[in-house]
């Protein structure tokens, strides 16, 4: 192998591909448990097609919208029609789940998480990549994160699609209107996919940052500063909603197969 | 306080070079800059090391220390523990000339590749007018000392010299950013920055903004809302359309 990087002819001539002391290693290592703990629970949890919706108004995250035939087996967990075939390789939300996919694969900020977790381009600052070539996203498939902005329109949608399954679960087809622990739950979560979806950079630019005069448009300027605000704060988002989603679709599947019971706050 | 602290200072040139051992004083509220001027002072008269202002303001100090790119005159001797051997070496990205101090002009060729800051035809110096809230982004480029701490971290050249041709670097793609959201610049940037600054190799992995001693959100204001114009232009038919009628009416 010729020498490259660091050893490259001319370069100091160090002999250690990195000198780094710290824990370089640890960062990477764990964004890549974080990844895979969600990876196999929402793979698990997708194709499960069971325990999914609770207290006949409770529909999990993962399973919305509940478009298969199959999800019949769950009178009321269907708000948008049944029109998917009911087959274990679909599940019952394909019609979001592969978008929502799209769109946390192609997000900027795991893109970095995975570029330095899994393919160790590079996995730390100064540590030096295992790559003999490097192209970034010049090429096919790479360059293909460039339609991340498609993913966040529809991530906007679907977010539109869980704030209606969080609010139509203030009702009981028998009890009417009531608040249970999971009302909380499944609130929150909307919440927090909000603001991930918001603080999305694609939102951040088509929102505002495309512009090359913001004192001609104080109300796009005005919403820049606020998204920009919550930017700062995307990948906490990324890494809460993962958080949130997993214990969300939990807590509904264990009332729905009976582990736990919701407590009823008001109703 | 003081003490004896160790350190390992990679000297030598382009032809070879290993890393010497030195035992030296270290006192309170010293920055490993003191320190490589003790050695110099004491032991090593002849150890090359850039510097100027040590006030982190002219960006010449730029190395490594224990293999992460940072300024010599703003690393604080008492983030290291007394038994610590600190290790300083030149920046390894670019060409060394001798001991600590490397060869830097690449730089300087991207800088010359970017084409300047161009008002609107018939608007003379001094009748640039400007609203604060249109300026304010690319101010906040213009805080770059130059040090190049970026450049050197940056794995697309750093671990692959090949791509030096193609690659300008972080702090030149910041340039482009800088000039494109300029409210009188009126040169188009955004093709060039993919075509020949290379902004798609890119992988957004944020080591620029890691490095930076001025605290420049790089990556998130510069590269990825450049990344977000080029995918306007490029990969975006909705825009591209939209552009297409509006250009017909004009
Ligand atoms: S974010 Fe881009 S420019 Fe900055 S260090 Fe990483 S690859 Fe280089
Ligand atoms: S952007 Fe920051 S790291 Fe890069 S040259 Fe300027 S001050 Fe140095
Ligand atoms: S969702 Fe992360 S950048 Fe768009
Ligand atoms: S000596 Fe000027 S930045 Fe360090």
């Amino acid at each position: 192998m010729t020498a490259r990087g660091v050893d490259a002819p001319g370069r100091a001539a160090v002999g250690a591909r990195t000198l780094r002391t710290d824990r370089w290693w640890l960062a990477p290592a764990a964004t890549a448990a974080g990844l895979l703990v969600f990876v196999v629970y929402g793979g698990v949890r997708a194709f499960q097609q069971q325990y999914f919706f609770a207290d006949e108004r409770y529909l999990t995250p993962f399973y919305s919208p509940c478009v298969s035939l199959g999800c019949a087996s769950e009178p009321g967990s269907s708000h948008f029609g049944m029109f998917l075939p009911d087959h274990p390789l679909i599940p019952y939300a394909a019609l979001s789940l592969p978008f929502l996919l799209g769109f946390r694969l192609t997000c900027y900020y795991y893109r970095k998480a995975y570029y330095r977790s899994f393919w160790l381009a590079p996995a730390a600052c100064a540590v030096p990549e295992p790559h003999a070539r490097q192209t970034g996203e010049t090429r096919f498939p790479l360059v293909l994160q460039n339609v991340h902005r498609y993913f966040f329109y529809v991530a906007v949608l679907v977010s539109l699609v869980n704030t209606y399954d969080a609010l139509v679960a203030f009702r009981h087809p028998d009890d009417g209107f009531v608040v249970g622990v999971g009302n909380l739950v499944l609130l929150a979560n909307v919440a927090l996919l909000w603001c991930y979806t918001v603080s999305c950079h694609s939102c951040r630019h088509v929102m505002g940052g495309r512009l090359t005069h913001f004192s001609k448009h104080p109300v796009r300027y005005w919403f820049w500063t606020r998204i920009s605000a919550l930017n700062t704060r995307h990948m906490f988002f990324a890494w809460i909603t993962l958080a949130s989603l997993i214990l969300t679709d939990l807590y509904v599947m264990l009332v729905a197969r009976g582990t736990i019971t919701d407590l009823r706050l008001i109703g | 306080m003081s003490y004896k602290g160790r350190f390992r200072v990679w000297r030598g040139d382009a032809s070879g070079g290993a890393l010497a051992d030195f035992e030296v004083e270290v006192n309170e509220g010293e920055v490993v800059l003191d320190v490589l001027h003790r050695i110099q002072a004491t032991q090593a008269p002849d150890l090359a090391v850039r510097w100027n202002c040590k006030a982190g303001k002219c960006g010449s100090c730029s190395a490594e220390i224990d293999g992460r790119p940072r300024l010599l005159c703003m690393t604080r001797m008492s983030v290291f523990d007394p038994g610590d051997v600190v290790t300083v070496t030149p920046m390894r990205t670019f060409p060394v000339l001798r001991d600590l101090v490397t060869d830097v002009s690449f730089n300087y060729a991207k800088a010359r590749e970017v084409p300047s800051f161009t008002p609107p035809a018939g608007l003379a110096p001094g009748e640039y007018r400007m609203a604060q809230v249109d300026v304010e982004r690319s101010q906040e480029f213009r805080k770059c000392i130059e040090c190049f701490l970026c450049q050197d971290t940056c794995h697309v050249v750093r671990d692959h010299d090949e791509n030096k041709g193609a690659f300008a670097g972080p702090r030149f793609l910041m340039r482009v950013a800088e000039l494109e959201m300029h409210p009188l610049d009126v040169a188009d940037r955004v093709p060039a920055a993919q075509d020949e600054h290379g902004l798609g190799r890119c992988n957004i992995t944020k080591c620029c903004t890691e490095v930076c001693p001025e605290g420049i959100k790089i990556t998130d204001n510069a590269l990825i809302p450049m990344k977000e114009r080029v995918a306007d232009r490029r990969y975006d038919p909705l825009v591209w359309l939209g552009r297409t009628i509006t250009r017909r009416r004009d």
